[in-house]
């Protein structure tokens, strides 16, 4: 890979640097299996077992705690103040009437923080963002002056009352446009341009090559939209400064509270220690709770200023206008294949729209993310891609959207050409893709942008999900319908992910690197507590990390406690988002398992009087090899731990693992989708979904599917429905759920799942993560579809969201009018 | 701002307050009751996180005044285990992980308790239209409405016994 910026006033280069090849020795082929390895009694439920949810009984009694739900003795609200301009001067800023308002505590602008040098802040990409503008405001909603006061009901009123004057500016929507540098967004930096930087990967002269001596080339263009992850709790924040102690207790729905907590530290200067960040039960994160947004910082810097603790909650409609965003790539993709219709070369430019600032939440190697896992489940000669990423007038991004970094836009380019090249060359989608995939004797695969494929099986999985759906009795139903004139179409995504971030040597988020960490203490009694650096939003981790150390320790996953979210109390972590909890915490508790294993096999020798060597492991005992019936199980050396530990060894039970994985993981799966469309109005319908998923060893497969399930729902929102929009003023169009549209359980199909299992050859538990796949995998298997059903009226693309009306107009101009 | 004095039976409980007219129940249920089981999602009536029963009846209380509820009798999540026993729909809920963060889930439960009060044996797309009026972005609705199946289920064996 290579890298070079234009014109942006922050080095980046340096962060730029090839990452590099994984160790030797990690990657081995591994076998597929079919069946989930169970190897615990009920009792103990260990890996494999469907495990009810040990979170769910606060859950389902209303009695989870929420960010919303902390009161505080003498709490103040904030509420914002926000623009109706995508892009003007701020003139003035009048407080005096909300001042003056009975319950109004205080007023603060970005004059008042900039006395503190609080009113810009870096992005977790080291690119800059405003907390509240001086000068002026390059975003519809930006938060423009926050006030506190007494009662929540006040506080809305009197951002009424706050005054201020604009000189409205040419806002910049369309990215292409800001290529031109016509009116400059950021004219804060140095250099005068909107772009940003330029990143490149892949072998352009071997690429040029391959098109040069290709017989078929194909070129699309396709955009796949700004969404938003609009998680059902928006975001929020109770921020307590105690003055007596110097010491700041903040209830923040972060992802990621140790890596928030440092950002904090190093920009206000306040010592980390005193900085103690809660995430409680979060309501959702979906890589909506990464970036550190203006209102937490206003939220910090109240509470500072009035000595009391001060909560902001956001508004829906704030959280849809202002919050980060996800996607917004224009891909212009080229194919090639040779005369055998093997897929030999691909080209991919790409133009990023970041809004006004490079907020994203990737590891900062990697500003477009993992974006050149684009050559996807097949076996190319040669790939070059590249992306420009630009400055417009909206808010700031992009985060992720359940997906690992940027995976999703590259699965959607590369399953979209495949699928075109094969109806081009009048092949059958499923059997185009069986030619071209990557054989699983190719594992550990090197790909033609530098990625090591850990371990995969890609044939299949597709043959399963076919066999599973009966495919070849569709592609017959869709001929008689065909006859008839009615349009059903089958679509395929036959996706392979990357996940896990990461290897400390390439992945670090601010230079912090993305290790995770798990902290298991064993108390006498035999019970015991966990601690994690991630942060779970809804993904089980209460019952996942236990199931971990239940398969490792043999002691009951209900006897063990899960806890994350207190920066005082848990070991440091990077937090949840891109599936990498299980690669990397998920193995930090198989870690730190296995080192109380190895202790508690020194105090069992001791306490049967026999050497190490003659013991061997039993589910949740040490015995003697030979006579099982002289054992010591996990508990009786728990208590010998606290109570008769050997003469000279430590005594307690307990165990710290900070893992930093050796490789990424790359889980897998085909996902195939049945539409049928009304002519009349355009509307799609999808008739049937099969998913299956291989994300190597399950830990609990009623989780798995729960979240397969899920990820399928958020795959098919984009697809069909969600789009955030804004008119060429840059006015937001979709600011409130009454437009943006969550699809409900009624366009939400019955998802039908199965799985294969190809271990990950390197993690501890062969786990490769999966909430995110099916995101990832969902958007073009139902694009697919949509176009497979009408491209024999000759319609080759149809871009995301698939809204009636693009059907409807398709259907039109391509000659169907009943 | 005029004050108005409501008297509510809210799960079981009569109670007086002194209220704001313009004060949304869903408020005066969190802050002022301190039931934090019904949330807010939205801010256009869109999500159904605020589900509560009036008078028998699901709503969603961020869309009505805590006056509008004076004399009226309301339940929210709290309500269902009360004596120590979880509810069917609860049972359900956790049996067939019909939630993943939660958030969305005691109003999902309030709309379904709806549901299987007006209809005991509904069909799987009775379910999905009953509940269509609340979002949740975890599940992918699946286990959702497996959940309700489960405790219309186990609410018809018990009402067969009794
Ligand atoms: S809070 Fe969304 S419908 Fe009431
Ligand atoms: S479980 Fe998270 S919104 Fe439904």
């Amino acid at each position: 890979m290579t890298y070079h910026k234009e014109g942006a006033a922050y080095q980046l280069e340096d962060r730029f640097e090839h990452h590099s090849a994984q160790p030797e020795g990690v990657s081995a082929q591994v076998a597929t299996q079919d069946e989930v390895r169970v190897t615990t009694p009920p009792d103990v439920c260990g890996m494999g077992h469907r495990m009810k949810r040990k979170e769910d009984p606060r859950f389902i009694q209303g009695k989870g705690r929420y960010v919303d739900d902390v009161k505080l003795p003498g709490m103040l609200y904030m509420d914002i103040v926000r623009s109706p301009y995508a892009h003007a001067k701020i003139l003035s800023i009048d407080a005096s009437a909300a001042l003056a308002m009975d319950g109004v505590v205080a007023v603060v602008t970005g004059k008042d923080l900039e006395q503190h040098g609080l009113h810009w802040m870096p992005t977790l990409m080291s690119d800059t963002q405003m907390v509240l503008p001086t000068d002026k405001v390059v975003y519809y909603a930006q938060e423009v002056a926050v006030v506190i006061a007494t009662e929540r009901y006040i506080a809305a009123d009197a951002i009424e009352q706050v005054f201020v004057d604009y000189e409205p500016l040419p806002a910049v929507v369309d990215p292409f446009e800001a290529m031109e540098d016509n009116v400059i967004v950021r004219d804060d930096k140095e250099v005068k341009t909107n772009r940003i930087w330029h990143w490149e990967a892949g072998d352009k002269a071997a690429t040029d090559q391959a098109f040069d001596e290709a017989a078929h080339v194909i070129k699309q263009y396709m955009h796949i939209p700004r969404i938003h992850v609009s998680s059902i709790e928006t975001c929020g924040m109770v921020s307590d400064y105690n003055k007596a102690m110097g010491k700041f207790t903040i209830y923040m729905t972060s992802q990621a509270p140790h890596a928030h907590r440092t950002v904090f530290a190093l920009v206000s200067g306040i010592p980390e220690h005193k900085i103690q960040i809660i995430s409680p039960d979060i309501g959702g994160g979906f890589g909506g709770k990464v970036p550190v947004y203006p209102g937490y910082v206003c939220c910090i810097v109240a509470s500072l200023l009035l000595g009391r603790p001060v909560k902001w909650i956001e508004d829906r409609s704030e959280n849809l206008q202002a919050d980060s965003f996800a996607r917004d790539y224009h891909i212009t993709a080229e194919m090639a294949a040779d005369s055998d219709g093997k897929i030999v070369g691909l080209r991919v430019n790409t133009l990023a729209d970041n809004g006004c600032a490079d907020a994203a939440a990737n590891p900062s190697k990697f500003p477009a993310g993992m974006y050149s896992i684009c050559t996807g489940s097949y076996d190319l000669k040669a790939a070059h891609v590249n992306v420009d990423a630009v400055y417009t007038t909206k808010p700031p991004g992009g985060v992720a959207y359940r997906c690992s970094f940027r995976v999703t836009e590259a699965v959607h380019m590369i399953e979209r050409m495949t699928d075109i090249m094969a109806h081009d060359l009048g092949v059958d989608p499923a059997e185009y893709r069986m030619n071209n995939f990557i054989k699983a004797d190719q594992f550990p695969y090197k790909s033609p942008t530098g990625w090591e494929y850990d371990s995969g099986n890609y044939h299949n999985a597709l043959r399963k999900a076919m066999d599973m759906i009966g495919y070849e009795e569709l592609r017959q139903e869709q001929a008689e319908k065909r006859a008839r004139g009615e349009f059903m179409g089958i679509g395929i995504s036959s996706f392979t992910e990357v996940v896990g971030a990461g290897p400390s040597r390439d992945y670090d988020i601010l230079g912090v690197k993305m290790f995770d960490s798990a902290e298991i203490r064993i108390h006498p009694t035999g019970k015991a507590i966990a601690r994690f650096g991630t942060k779970s939003q809804g993904q089980g981790h209460e019952t996942t990390y236990a199931q971990i150390v239940a398969e490792e320790l043999g002691l009951p996953a209900n006897d063990i406690e899960v806890e994350e979210g207190d920066t005082d109390t848990a070991p440091y972590g990077l937090g949840t988002y891109a599936s990498r909890s299980t690669p990397t915490a998920g193995a930090a508790a198989a870690m730190a398992a296995r080192k109380i294993k190895a202790k508690a096999k020194k105090i069992a020798a001791y306490l049967l009087e026999v050497g190490e060597d003659d013991l061997e492991w039993n589910v949740n005992q040490w015995q003697v090899k030979g006579s099982p019936e002289q054992a010591k199980t996990i508990q009786d050396i728990a208590f010998a731990a606290y109570t008769n530990n050997p003469p000279g060894m430590e005594p307690g039970l307990e165990a710290t693992d900070y893992y930093d994985p050796p490789n990424l993981t790359f889980p897998f799966g085909s996902y195939i989708c049945v539409v049928d469309i009304d002519s009349g109005t355009g509307e799609v319908k999808v008739r049937r979904f099969v998913a299956v998923d291989d994300c190597g060893n399950i830990i609990n497969p009623l989780i798995v599917e729960g979240q397969v399930h899920g990820g399928l729902t958020m795959g098919l929102a984009p697809a069909l429905y969600e789009e955030i929009v804004y008119d060429e003023n840059g006015q937001c169009l979709t600011g409130t759920l009454a437009d943006y549209l969550l699809p409900t359980a009624v366009e939400s199909p019955k998802w039908e799942t199965g799985h294969t299992i190809t271990p990950s050859p390197h993690h501890p538990i062969g786990a490769k993560g999966v909430g995110e796949s099916p995101t990832v995998g969902a958007p073009p298997a139902i694009a697919n579809a949509v176009v497979d059903a009408l491209w024999h009226l000759g319609v080759r693309h149809i871009d995301i969201p698939i809204t009636p009306q693009k059907v409807w107009q398709a259907l039109r101009e391509h000659g169907v009018t009943d | 701002m005029s004050q108005h004095t409501i008297t509510l039976t809210v799960n079981g409980q009569e109670q007086t307050h002194q209220v704001d007219a313009r004060l949304l129940l869903v408020h005066f249920i969190r802050e002022n009751l301190n039931l934090t089981g019904t949330h807010i999602g939205c801010d256009s009536t869109s999500c159904g996180a605020c589900t509560v029963h009036i008078n028998g009846r699901a709503v969603k209380s961020c869309t009505v005044f805590a006056v509008q509820a004076n004399g009226k009798s309301v339940e929210t999540i709290e309500s269902l285990a009360a004596g120590g026993d979880l509810h069917p729909l609860q049972e359900g809920f956790w049996e067939k992980h019909g939630l993943q963060c939660g958030y969305c889930t005691p109003g999902m439960i309030m709309s379904a308790k709806h549901l299987l009060e007006k209809n005991p044996n509904p069909t799987e797309e009775e379910i999905r239209w009953a509940i269509s009026g609340n979002l949740c972005r975890c599940t992918g609705y699946n286990k959702i409405v497996e959940a309700i199946q489960y405790a219309a289920e186990k609410l018809r064996e018990t009402e067969a016994v009794a």
